[in-house]
């Protein structure tokens, strides 16, 4: 069985020593969370994390969901679990006391999202979507559905879900067909088959409320003629209780390489009574304004499976004997060394470490950014996170994969098993790159979308802080110039040489945009990741200089960055190399010779 | 009724112990630490006693270094109404003995006049298991050790013990001492509206000196040691040499 222990000293250092929120006064909120509120509020639900989600993970793999007459069961202990994470507010962690959530900042979910996806991302799911769905009315909505739906969806006595996909169509939405015929009482008659509804049918909430992307009569063709509704499994009568069923179900549950625990649903619409939300024609923006969370989300779900995988692999890699030292026999009491001697699963583990903790800040930083954006309108912040959210979502969910992988190899033969997890991890991980638009979607989002908005102002930005950064402390230690700086800076480059190619070649060929984008959105997330290690690797040395008593912990920070910097950061030449070459090779051949 | 309850900041019960190379004592710089589990059975049971309507306010109390806010902190977000620090340490390495504890809290009885004391039956790091006998002793209370079930009835406890062998109900006047066993309860997760609640409950903060308690070590503690380590197996042939092994080892 595989363990989870939440990383609860790495959150505290990325909170208080290198993001140092409270110092960010400008940020309504932050000043209330000091080291020891977020020490009890992370180490309460890191107890969840572990004692209770971790150990139904596998659980859920096995015995999966299963639809009888209709009715979707979780699997076995998901319900009671799912009691204790409502009852204990986890639910309502970030949403609006007006609506009775706590109101406490996005960067504190984000924590907490981390491990409960550690612990059990197909079970997180559920709550997860709900969250997506409660954003999506709360930014769009009347205040009459506000009031009539948000206050259960904030406490995840009702889910929800979001139906885009159709059988023909997902990622051209502009496709779809379920229709919305108006019922003349401002109500809508909405018909049509969903597909890949997570958590579109269960047991553990009393009703679920679906949005729903739908088109209407008169609507327009393509993207611009779609709208979004609300649509309850059952009624709400106007004093809040439950009314009669409404004319939708689920028709059939897709079997699936991973996330077993979670119900993807194909969901069928009769004439169902839906709601709209917003204008109508409008379906499509109110759907983006909630992408950029939902996105950061996934990315989040990458790495978090990375980070559990990482700890199995290197607690296998602790014990398991074989081999010697090549430099030494370290444990001549026993018939073996354990492998973690060995140069070469050294360089497997610090891949691993490396990226997951470089992950973790990331999104800490992207998720800080959302609350700038949100709660003290900065727009900049707003400008930045949505240019690295295809960043945050394609390369970490890339990178949380490949980690799965890496952690699985650690283990050799037994990580092949079933018994001993990781494979589970590989399974459950892969989906990360899939859903919530593939990854390649994500590089096109980037390089086609992001890239130039705003005239190109906010990757200006990017490179403006990369490079205050770099002389702000340049010239105060060797060392750390040379390990981190020097590193970031030549990343940095690649980048704008990029970027500079892009503009150049992109406009009178866009296939040599588009065929660079995903070797762009790595290179990226690579310099990303190196700016945070070297975020990090500062906090680290600014800590240790104030004298702090854990220099294990600080020094091995800084350990771990010299690694990224020397032996991950430089693929950003590879990837420029890529990009350079153009779409000539990409595109050579008719598509008749593949 | 008041109910106090003292709570033990200890090494986390997940983290791997290292012994202080010079054999002082276990390490304890920058390490995990949390509320004794058996405190936090005893946080528990105080509260369902509120919750049931037979207590009316539980004030958990904590002696010791000041950190120790973070485990009173712990015990108010379970649902403690307000706590008390009796600082009695500057080094986080300093444990205070069970008899100065005992003092320190039969001081802070005599002010607070509760009606009943719920207190783990040891901590699990010393694993002294004392300090609730003594207390009942310094007190001329009665005392209920062990606990596997708690009822309070009116002037009388009715408390079932884990003993050797079984189970053993006795009945105790009030006011009393009781002292919790594994088996009482579980304890709830705190939950996050009442972890922020937490933050705005009264905390007060004393000393030992305020006290006129002495806490002075009268315990010298002569070496640590780790455990040591599990010898390498060896193999047998057959279920003849395997008995004729256990047999040469002593072990039957």
């Amino acid at each position: 069985m595989p363990i989870y222990t939440a990383p609860l000293k790495d959150q505290q250092f990325i909170l208080h020593d290198v993001l140092k929120i409270t110092a960010q006064t400008d940020v309504p909120g932050y000043d209330e969370l000091d080291r020891e509120t977020t020490e009890a509020i992370l180490g309460e639900a890191a107890k969840l994390a572990e004692n209770v989600l971790a150990p139904l993970n596998a659980v859920g793999d096995e015995e999966g969901c299963t639809l009888e007459n209709g009715v979707v069961r979780t699997p076995k202990g998901f319900k009671d679990a799912f009691d204790q994470v409502r009852d204990g507010g986890w639910t309502a962690l970030d949403c609006d006391p007006e609506y009775g959530g706590q109101g406490l900042p996005y960067l504190v979910s984000t924590a907490v999202g981390e491990m409960f996806s550690s612990a059990n991302m197909a079970f997180n799911m559920y709550q997860g979507l709900t969250h997506g769905a409660y954003n999506a009315i709360h930014a769009h909505g009347s205040d009459d559905q506000k009031r009539t739906y948000l206050p259960k969806m904030v406490t995840c006595e009702w889910g929800g879900t979001m139906n885009l996909t159709e059988p023909h169509c997902g990622t051209d939405l502009g496709l779809i067909r379920t229709k919305a015929v108006p019922n003349g009482d401002g109500s809508y008659a909405i018909s049509g088959q969903k597909i890949w509804i997570s958590a579109g049918e269960h047991d553990m909430c009393d009703n679920i409320i679906h949005l729903v992307l739908a088109k209407l009569p008169d609507a327009p063709a393509g993207v611009k003629g779609i709208s979004l509704f609300i649509v309850p499994k059952f009624m709400v009568n106007d004093d809040g209780s439950l009314g009669e069923r409404n004319s939708l179900s689920c028709g059939g549950l897709e079997m699936k390489m991973g996330i077993h625990g979670n119900a993807t649903c194909v969901m069928n619409y009769d004439g169902a009574t839906g709601f709209l939300v917003g204008e109508a024609h409008k379906g499509m923006r109110a759907m983006f304004t909630m992408m950029n969370e939902a996105r950061l989300g996934v990315g989040l779900q990458g790495y978090a499976q990375g980070a559990v995988a990482y700890q199995n692999a290197l607690g296998f890699a602790q014990d398991r004997l074989q081999g010697r030292d090549v430099t030494g026999t370290k444990a001549p009491e026993k018939p073996a060394d354990p492998i973690i001697v060995h140069p070469d699963v050294r360089r497997n583990l610090m891949d691993q470490k490396s990226f997951v903790e470089g992950a973790r800040a990331f999104t800490f930083w992207g998720a800080s950014l959302i609350d700038r954006s949100h709660r003290a309108h900065d727009a900049d912040a707003e400008g930045l996170v949505s240019l690295m959210t295809p960043v945050i979502k394609g390369f970490l969910t890339d990178k949380g994969f490949e980690t799965t992988v890496l952690a699985q190899q650690t283990l050799g033969g037994s990580g092949f098993t079933r018994e001993w997890g990781l494979e589970q991890f590989v399974r459950d991980a892969r989906i990360t790159m899939i859903y919530e638009g593939t990854n390649g979607i994500q590089s096109l989002d980037l390089v086609g979308r992001k890239l130039g908005q705003d005239g190109g102002k906010h990757v200006m930005a990017f490179f403006e802080m990369v490079k205050s950064f770099i002389a702000d402390h340049k010239g105060q230690d060797a060392d750390f110039d040379k390990q981190f700086l020097d590193p970031l800076k030549a990343a940095s480059k690649d980048l704008q040489a990029a970027g500079m190619y892009f503009m150049q070649n992109g406009m009178k060929n866009p296939n040599n945009a588009l065929a660079g984008s995903y070797d762009f959105m790595h290179l990226f997330g690579h310099v990303c990741l190196g700016l945070m290690w070297a975020r990090m690797a500062w906090a680290a040395r600014e800590a240790l200089a104030a004298g702090a008593g854990d220099t294990e912990f600080y020094e091995t920070k800084q350990a771990t960055g010299r690694y990224y910097m020397a032996r991950q950061l430089p693929m950003t030449g590879t990837h420029l190399a890529r990009i350079q070459s153009g779409a000539d090779t990409v595109m050579a051949l008719d598509a008749a010779n593949f | 009724m008041k109910v106090l309850v003292p709570v033990k900041r200890v090494i986390d019960y997940n983290v791997k112990v290292r012994v202080k190379a010079d054999g002082s004592g276990v390490d304890l710089a920058n390490v995990k630490m949390s509320m004794n589990p058996f405190d936090e059975i005893a946080v528990e049971e105080a509260i369902r006693l509120k919750e049931a309507g037979k207590a009316d306010e539980v004030v958990a109390v904590s002696i010791g270094v000041k950190q120790a806010q973070e485990t009173l902190r712990t015990a108010l977000a379970m649902g403690a109404d307000r706590a008390i620090l009796i600082v009695a340490a500057d080094d986080v390495h300093t444990d205070i003995e069970p008899l100065a504890v005992a003092k320190i809290l039969a001081k802070v009885i005599e002010d607070e006049k509760p009606g009943l004391v719920i207190c783990g039956k040891q901590a699990i790091d010393n694993d002294l298991g004392a300090t609730g006998q003594m207390l009942s002793a310094l007190l001329g209370w009665s005392q209920a050790t062990y606990a596997n079930k708690v009822d309070i009835d009116g002037e009388n406890a009715v408390v079932t013990r884990e003993v050797d062998g079984g189970l053993q109900t006795i009945k105790v006047k009030m006011p009393t001492v009781i002292t919790t066993d594994l088996r009482l309860n579980e304890p709830r997760y705190a939950s996050l509206p009442n972890i922020m609640k937490a933050k705005k409950k009264p905390l007060d903060e004393k000393t030992a000196a305020d006290l006129g308690v002495d806490v002075t070590p009268r315990l010298t503690v002569v070496e640590t040691a780790e455990p040591a380590g599990r010898a390498a197996g060896i193999m047998v042939g057959s279920v003849d040499e395997l008995v004729a092994k256990l047999k040469e080892t002593g072990a039957v």
